[in-house]
Order: structure tokens, then sequence, then C-alpha cells
């Protein structure tokens, strides 16, 4: 399991870019700003009558910078979606109780009423979502829900607001704008309504956009051109983006820092490149391993990681990911293993793997 | 299928609301992704949003008799019922004066040349007093299921926009108004009326119809509102009424506005029995099948032609509008596509 260095998922080392990727993170990480978005102690609980109550996060804690790229990774159920719909307020009242702090340029998200929250959604903090057929309104034109956010938040007059929308299409690479402002969703590939949804959500340069898997209901050569897109527009307006996604190519291509969820927790955080090069916890570990490699010899078999996501032990009296481990000791199966900070990496881990250099 | 007015079971007539909501509010994702498929097929994107829906529908109705038939019969009648005065051969109001000299108490002219039908009890031409009361007919049903239709929408959407203890509030006074069988509440609320008229019968059937569609609506808003561009709309921050307005509302109105042409079918059916039973307009002179009937009541042993038309008339309009809902709720539905 040691071959899970970085040659083949990223290239780091001689490449300059990289060296300035580093040190870009190193100073964000060294205090050379204020955090953007902090959050502490995140916990969203859902609440039914009759059941138990369920903890999906439990206490995740991370920061953003401004103009950085933070990936939030694990598979389906570790609580990476529920995590951003508690950033932006936007989970039910009812059913779901959620706790801790979300500071966002030193406001508390959580402590603020409905008609400031949603005055903050849109304007500050956007987002773009996984599907981006059902995303978008089928029965009003494409221009109508770009030019509705520049309405509601900068005051503009639908007037006004529609040469800005076609700018904004014509910015994320959508073909012969002006057409597409009267186009419905349905008659949009599925590649251009990903663009104009992010359009939509860059409309009010927002200096923080939270992206949950983007790309995941699109094929791969797309897949491919909205991450550049974003990467792009990202880079040239300075917002800070959060990625959700289960996809470790995405990550190795956009992300600053990579925090890695597993059971509602962060397991794992570190610089990218320190982490496709590193994995600690057996979980990062195994994901990397379970990818398919180019230069894997023909008929080799995958590495999958044995079990499922519902193969859980509850955290508070075990390592969740024990049962599922590939090198538990006896200890993770009797006590919670903290968060430790080292070396500007964090480990949830009693028994990580080796370093391989 | 066929609108019982005194419908023994409430709770039959919900669930079928309920399901028909529920049919409707997946419909928004799978109508638009079928959409998707047909303008592949046609191999080039139409400049208009909507037409494809509209047009793989079409192209389904167009081939289904159950359709034509029912568009036929509606056609005709609206026809009929837009030109009834240019149509009909003679004065609905007036007393034919070739008809009265046949007329005596113990005969009712049968068809003559100029009066294909023959007389009425006044002396009126049966065929004349058919065709205008089609104008009446229509105007009942039509007004009837528009009034029913603005109500339905106001309360469902203040229920399926709110939600929360607006919504149980609603639902409960809807789930009243449906526990009680819909021809029993139109006649209290007719007799309710001081002097009966033509309004009085139309309120009273846009009352019976406002809980129908006020079920239906609120169905397929909270359908809407937990669906991914609600939820992408509340995201970007827009306003609770561009959202219940703009985002909720339009999406949700399908099955609504198909659900009113069965519903014509059952206003006309119910308008028929109001003035039968004699709460409708009193003035014979403005003929309308139900109240024909009710006046051929007394006669029918010796004239059973004098009930039959008239009552013909309504089942097969009735009919026609059934057949043609009916068949474009198939055709609209996605899950009964074949």
């Amino acid at each position: 399991m040691s071959n899970a260095t970085a040659s083949s998922t990223t290239d780091p080392g001689t490449d300059t870019t990289n060296v300035a990727d580093r040190d870009k993170a190193r100073r964000w990480r060294e205090g050379g700003s204020e955090p953007l978005l902090r959050v502490r102690d995140l916990r969203v609980t859902f609440q039914r009558q009759g059941a138990e109550p369920f903890e999906a996060v439990q206490g995740v804690s991370f920061d953003v910078h401004p103009g950085q790229t933070v990936g939030l990774v694990g598979e389906s159920g570790c609580g990476k979606s529920v995590t951003s719909l508690a950033i932006m307020g936007l989970l039910p009242e009812r059913g779901n109780k959620v706790s801790g702090t979300v500071d966002y340029e030193g406001t508390n998200l959580l402590e603020l009423s409905d008609q400031q929250m949603r005055d903050k959604r849109g304007k500050d903090i956007a987002m773009v979502f996984q599907d981006p057929l059902s995303s978008l309104n089928p029965v009003i034109p494409i221009g109508l829900q770009v030019t509705e956010v520049l309405e509601r938040h900068r005051g503009m007059s639908r007037k006004a607001a529609t040469p800005v929308a076609r700018e904004l299409l014509d910015r994320v690479g959508i073909p012969d704008p002006d057409r597409r402002l009267r186009d419905y969703p349905h008659q949009l590939s599925g590649g251009m309504r990903q663009r104009a949804l992010i359009a939509i959500a860059l409309a009010c340069q927002p200096r923080l956009l939270i992206a949950d898997e983007p790309t995941t209901a699109l094929d791969v050569t797309i897949q491919a051109q909205i991450l550049a897109l974003l990467k792009e527009l990202v880079e040239e307006t300075g917002t800070a983006l959060v990625m959700i996604t289960h996809d470790l190519g995405v990550v190795a291509g956009l992300c600053d820092e990579v925090n890695v969820l597993y059971g509602g927790r962060i397991v794992e955080r570190g610089d990218r490149h320190d982490l496709f090069a590193q994995p600690r916890h057996p979980y990062t570990n195994g994901l990397l391993a379970s990818i398919p490699r180019m230069d894997a010899p023909r008929g080799q078999r995958l590495v999958p990681i044995p079990g499922s996501v519902s193969d859980n032990l509850p955290w508070t009296s075990a390592c969740a990911f024990a049962p599922r481990c590939s090198q538990p000791i006896e200890v993770c199966t009797q006590k919670m293993p903290e968060l430790e900070e080292h070396h500007q990496r964090a480990l949830r881990c009693f028994n990580p793997v080796e370093v391989s250099r | 299928m066929t609108p019982s007015p005194m419908d023994p079971r409430p709770n039959a007539k919900k669930d079928r609301i309920d399901s028909l909501a529920q049919t409707a509010g997946g419909s928004g994702a799978t109508a638009t992704a079928v959409k998707d498929v047909h303008v592949g097929a046609a191999g080039k994107v139409k400049d208009t949003g909507g037409v494809s829906l509209i047009a793989s529908a079409w192209s389904r109705l167009r081939r289904n008799p159950v359709f034509l038939i029912g568009a036929a019969i509606t056609v005709v009648f609206v026809l009929l019922a837009l030109f009834a005065p240019l149509i009909a051969p003679h004065d609905a109001s007036k007393r034919l004066p070739q008809l009265l000299e046949n007329l005596t108490p113990g005969n009712i002219p049968g068809p003559m040349s100029g009066s294909p039908l023959g007389s009425d009890e006044f002396g009126r031409d049966l065929l004349s007093r058919l065709i205008v009361g089609a104008r009446q007919t229509l105007i009942v049903g039509v007004f009837a299921t528009l009034f029913g239709l603005t109500g339905g929408i106001a309360l469902g959407t203040l229920a399926g926009a709110f939600g929360g203890w607006v919504d149980s509030l609603v639902m409960r006074v809807v789930d009243v108004m449906l526990s009680v069988p819909s021809l029993l509440l139109a006649v209290s609320i007719a007799a309710l009326a001081p002097k009966p008229s033509q309004w009085t019968v139309i309120i009273a059937i846009a009352t019976v119809q406002v809980p129908i569609f006020a079920r239906l609506l609120r169905g397929s808003m909270l359908a809407q509102r937990g669906s991914d561009h609600v939820l992408a709309a509340r995201a970007l921050g827009v306003k609770q009424s561009s959202i219940v307005f703009r985002h909720m509302l339009p999406n949700s109105l399908g099955p609504v506005i198909v659900q009113s042409t069965l519903v014509l079918a059952t206003s006309i059916i119910d308008a028929a029995a109001l003035s039968f039973l004699g709460l409708g307009n009193p003035d014979d002179r403005q003929p309308e099948w139900g109240q024909m009937l009710g006046a051929a009541q007394g006669l029918i042993q010796d004239y059973p032609h004098l009930a039959f038309y008239p009552a013909a008339c309504i089942i097969v309009v009735a009919l026609g509008f059934t057949l043609m809902g009916e068949s474009l709720r198939e055709a609209l539905d996605p899950k009964s596509r074949r």
C-alpha cells in the first residue's frame, strides 16, 4: 500500500507552479490573513419523532482563507453535503439541530435571522449544486434566472441586469449568450447548464463559493472543462472555494487544502501535496489506493476499502473506521482517537500509516 | 372515470386527488427530461420553451381516438354555444304561432317542418331552446370552474407556500369541505341565496370545486418545495415571494390545469342538477338544460322526448369533456406514457 506516492496523482517536485502553490498554502497557514470562514465544532443532528437522534456532522472544524480552495472529501453519507447546507443555513429548521459556530468575516452565520441570512446568501456566499438540470427552474428562461439574483442583491432593474447577465454567460464560456438568455434549461446541454449555474452563483461576486459535487452529474470531458472553469474563475476573482467531492482527482487538480471526512468527522487534513504524497490515515490511504492507475500493470485488481459506510462504530466509544481499517490495533475499538495537529497537518488515528520516505 | 356527484366515500375522493398530485409532483423533473429526449430526437432545438412538451403530448393525442372523440364533442358544443343565436332556427324565448296552433292541453306537437324536434310544453321550438341552452351550460360550467380554480389556487398556494400551521389549518378546512358530498354541499349553498339565479349556481358549484383544486395544488407545491431548483433559489437568497410565485407555483400548475377540464364536466352535471332542482335561474325564457329537464319531469309519461333531449345533451357534453380531460392528463403525465 506504500505505492501511494504522489507521482501519478499530482506532479510535485520540479514544477515551479507547485512550489508557488506551496508557498501560498504556507502563507495561509502561518496566519498571513484572517480566515474568511472559520467553522468550529459544527454539529448537525437529525431528530425525528420516534427515532434515535442521528448526529450526521460531529464537530467539524476548518478554516477557509480568502482566495483559498478547500476540499471536503469523503464517501456518500460522511456528512459533506450536510456540512455545506448547515453553513448556508439551508437545512430545514424542523428535525435538525445545528450547533457550533460558522464565522464568516467575524459574524456567526448560525446566529443570523432568516432575513439576514437571505441577504447574505447569493451575495456573500453562493453555492453550486450537484445536478445542473434539477437545480435550474424548468419553466423560466436562463436569463431571468441570472437577472433575478442581480435584481435581488445588487438592486438592478431587469433592464440593467440583462447585459450583465449576458456578460456572465459569456464569461463562463456559453456560446451565443444572447440567444441562451432566452433559452429554457431543457434546451441546454448538461455542461452548459452547469456553466449557467456557475454564472448565477458568481453573479454577485461572492467572496465564498461552495460547490457541492459540481461535476458528479457530468461526463468526464465536461467535468474537466467545468473544473478548469471553476479554477480559472476562482483565481481571477479571488473567490474562496469550498469544494465538496468524493472524487480525489478533483481534489488533486483544484484544492489547496484537503479535509478528509469519515462518519461526520474530519479524520485527516493537510496540504494537497503532502496529503497525496504521504497519506497518514488508513482511510485516506485506502481511498488513494483504490483509484485506478494508468501505470499499474495490466490485469492488476483495484484495491477497495472493505465494507461500506454503514459498517461504523460510534465515534464516541471507538474509531468509526476501525471495522474497515487495514491495520486496526486494540485501542481502536476501545476509545475515540482525537484530531491531533502536527506539522501543519491534522490526523485522527491511533495507528497511522508509516511514512514511506 | 365517472365523477359521481354523490360520492359516498369522501376518503376515496381525497386519495384520488392526492395520488394525482403525487404523479404530478414527480412530473416536474421527469417531464423536462422527457422534453429533452424529444428535443434530441427531433434533432433541433426550438426557440421557445414548453413547445416540445406540448408537441410531444400532441403527437400522442393526435392518434388517440378517445381524445379525438372528446375534442370533437367539445368543439361542436363550444361552437354551438358561441353562435347559438345565429344557429338556432327560432327565438328560444318566443312561442311560435305554428306550434301554438296545435298546442292543446292534451297534445304537444311533435316534429314538423321548420321545427325538427317539435314544441316544448309552451309552444316554443325545442331545438332552438336546446341550442341556446348550450350557451347557458357553457357559461355556468366555465365560470364555476374558473372561480373554483381561482379559489383553489389561492388556498393551495397559501398552504403549499407557508406549510406548518397555515398548511394544517387550510387543509383541515378543505378536508371538511371534501367530507360533505359535493352535490349536497352545492345544493346547500345554492339554497342559501335569497333569489336563485344563474350566478348562485355558479358560486355554489365553484365553492364545491375549491377544495379539489386546493388539495391538488398543495400536493404539487409541497413536492416543488423539496425540489433542487427551489433549494438552489434559496441558496441564492431569492425572496420568499419570488420563490413561491416564480419558482414553485408555475411548476405546480400543470396537473391543476388538466384537472380543470375534468372538473368542467362535473360542473356541467352539477349545474344541470341544481337547475333541475329549481335552484337555478327561475326565468325559463333563458333555457338551460337542467331546467328544461326539470320542467319535463311531469310530462315524462306522455312526452318522454322532452326529457330525453336535454338529458342526452348533458350526458354527451359531460362525456366529451371527461374524455378530453382524461386523455390530456394521460398525455401530459410522464408515468402513464407508453
